[in-house]
């Protein structure tokens, strides 16, 4: 048994067997053979090798004959490493007593291997992990053959461990196969992440190696609740596991009943509880369950394709399919959020590569260099308005009033663009800010009187106000929603709001964590904008707080001098309410 | 018979890639068991895994156990090609 700590990003428990995808996403299918099946198990461990040194020696000739001899040497090392006596000996030996499979049998013996190097502090040898995984897959490229599986083909329940996962394999993943989650790399904000709990599924991430440690087959819990990995776990572990598992199913079935009943505190406030959604079909999931309207509604989808195609009929029928989806409640509709090389491609020519993108020319900056470009989407959205007086649009990455000022202007040209064609739209449209910088926060009662409300996209403010790169799992750990700069922050925008009679929303991912409900009911925030899956949790803390209380605990957890002080403070009150969560 | 005979590793690359792959191959050609002992750690040095497991560099102190036949002829010729460092410097 082992146990390992990660990030939580999606809450829930699951225990099942682990599904590996490693580097090149091939998967052990089958653990054990029977008995009498070890010999040809054997022999084909054998063969797999002699194809293995075959394949070698070729690529030894080409390269010879390609690059001269400076890199024969790596193959010598890795014919050598190949054909290790005492690796064969070792695998044949797991074959032989615990009847593995050649595949299964190979995959712990270079683990065993891969690891010991990898607890090397020396860099060069270290590194030669790569050379063992690449010895590795040759291996099981032949063994497996036809039987390599990938991520669509998935027969039974399982928990999917990697080292990350594309955008594109989430999307596609089974979620009646896939039942967890663990990764090595991320962070709280990653997409990986963020699509993990629309799709409601349990993960942990930023696991470092769990994909080196873990084997296809064994089985894995994840508490996708607390961040805990824990592998091959013992009997009692595994029995507790279990028991979790399905009081955590009960108690999400449990929270289905909140859907119907407001999100109102035990004195009678209500608290409107919105959704962050990224594709149009999360819309129907998100009133679901229990939603009060979407509080931000992501557009970068749309520019994934090419954005140079991207017109503005596109937009519009986008939107208009939104606001259908939503039915009369609120939506609140984010511009063009994205950094210059999504826009452009990474390999377009246009494309000069900026050496710090998350400080460059991205978002907001991004539109404001290219207006006519910026127009195609305002237009669609004050198209989109006419339909329903609900529409509101929002401003991302603002960071000084000049910037406000100027994204209204192009805003004021849209409209008189649409006026000369006699195209109507709603001239009362709501229109906010996103306050996700520092600056911004700082100068809330500045840009107050010029919109009409603020949302706090917590992630880019506390990667800022930290100076942190939430992906970067090196120094992941030192994003803090708790730290005292980050409270302080949120309550001068939630003061500035209040003042001026501006509505305060928060759509970062602290919205949708039940550990700072508690805090920002007692801040004062009235609108929190969350993934969908998070609403009905959210909703039940509401639902059992005082907010004279609330802000008793808002104000002492403000005093506390570090991050984790009040983080721990903030659990301790939060499991009071909802002891199944933690 | 058993030898044990300690040496020093003087070549710029230690037991690196190349270095490795002619150690390995000289302990293979006789039929002794040939152990290398570092920091408390034993391994197997016909094994080219194990050998760059111990991740020795330039000026580690490694301890060679040669046991069998021709434990003396094995020594000999580890010897021989530390010493040389390797044939290449």
């Amino acid at each position: 048994m082992e146990i390992r700590r990660g990030i939580p990003v999606s809450p829930g428990i699951v225990v099942r067997q682990a599904f590996v995808l490693d580097s090149e996403d091939y998967r052990i299918p089958r653990r054990f053979v029977a008995d009498r099946e070890i010999e040809g198990e054997i022999e084909r461990f054998r063969q797999a090798v002699k194809a293995a040194e075959a394949e070698l020696i070729g690529l030894k000739k080409e390269v010879l004959h390609k690059t001269g001899t400076e890199v024969v040497p790596i193959f010598e090392a890795h014919l050598r490493m190949l054909l290790d006596g005492h690796m064969h000996e070792e695998v044949t030996g797991q074959i032989r007593d615990n009847g593995f499979t050649a595949e299964f049998a190979v995959s712990r013996v270079f683990r065993k291997y891969s690891k010991s190097m990898k607890a090397v502090r020396d860099a060069f040898f270290s590194e030669r992990v790569v050379d063992l995984f690449d010895i590795q897959k040759r291996l099981q490229r032949t063994l497996l053959g036809k039987q390599r599986e990938d991520l669509s083909h998935l027969t039974e329940e399982v928990v999917l461990v990697a080292h990350n996962l594309t955008p594109s394999q989430m999307a596609t993943l089974d979620r009646k196969k896939v039942l967890g989650i663990a990764l090595d790399a991320g962070g709280r904000t990653s997409h990986t992440a963020i699509v993990a709990r629309a799709l409601g599924i349990p993960t942990v991430v930023g696991l470092e190696t769990i994909s080196i440690d873990v084997s296809g087959g064994q089985i894995v819990a994840i508490d996708g609740n607390r961040g805990i990995v824990v592998v091959e776990p013992d009997e009692s572990a595994l029995d507790g596991y279990r028991n979790a598992e399905s009081k955590y199913r009960d108690f999400s079935r449990s929270l289905i009943k909140y859907r119907r009943l407001s999100a109102k505190t035990t004195d009678g406030v209500r608290i409107r509880l919105l959704a962050n959604v990224e594709f149009p079909w999360e819309i129907k999931n998100a009133v679901e369950n229990g939603a009060s309207g979407i509080g931000l509604y992501r557009t970068e989808f749309l520019y994934a394709e090419d954005p140079r195609k991207l017109d503005e009929e596109t937009h519009y029928e986008t939107y208009k399919k939104a606001l259908e989806a939503v039915a009369g409640e609120e939506l609140v509709i984010r511009t063009m959020d994205i950094g210059a090389d999504k826009l452009l491609g990474a390999d377009s020519l246009d494309h000069v590569p900026e050496s710090n993108p998350f400080l460059g020319c991205r978002s907001i900056r991004l539109c404001l260099e290219d207006p006519d470009m910026f127009k195609v989407q305002l237009r669609a959205i004050l198209r989109a308005s006419a339909l329903g007086d609900n529409l509101r649009l929002m401003f991302p990455m603002i960071s000084s009033l000049e910037e406000l000022r100027q994204a209204k202007l192009v805003l004021a040209d849209a409209r008189e663009e649409l006026d000369k064609k006699g195209i109507p739209y709603n001239r009362n449209l709501k229109v906010g800010v996103m306050i996700e910088t520092p600056s911004a926060a700082l100068i809330a009662d500045l840009l107050a009187p010029e919109v009409d409300f603020f949302s706090i996209g917590t992630n880019d403010l506390i990667q800022y106000a930290l100076a942190v790169d939430r992906g970067n799992e090196r120094v992941a750990s030192l994003y803090k929603a708790t730290h005292p700069a980050v409270l302080r922050l949120i309550n001068t925008v939630v003061r500035a709001g209040q003042k001026a009679g501006v509505d305060v929303a928060m759509c970062g991912e602290m919205s949708g964590d039940i550990a700072f409900t508690i805090l920002l009911v007692g801040l004062g925030l009235k609108n929190l904008s969350t993934a969908p899956t998070a609403i009905p949790e959210i909703k039940q803390v509401i639902r059992s707080i005082d907010t004279k209380d609330a802000k008793r605990i808002a104000r002492r957890a403000m005093k506390f001098q570090t991050s984790e002080e009040a983080a721990e403070y903030l659990m301790e009150k939060t499991r009071k309410i909802l002891p199944e969560v933690f | 018979m058993e030898i044990v005979k300690q040496l020093k590793l003087e070549n710029e690359e230690g037991l690196h890639a190349r270095p490795a792959v002619k150690l390995v191959d000289t302990a293979n050609r006789f039929e002794c068991d040939v152990t290398i002992e570092a920091d408390g750690r034993e391994v197997n040095g016909k094994s080219m895994m194990s050998v760059l497991t111990l991740a020795a560099a330039k000026g580690t102190v490694l301890n060679f156990i040669t046991r069998g036949a021709d434990a003396r002829e094995a020594m000999d010729a580890i010897e021989a090609l530390i010493v040389s460092k390797f044939g290449e410097e």
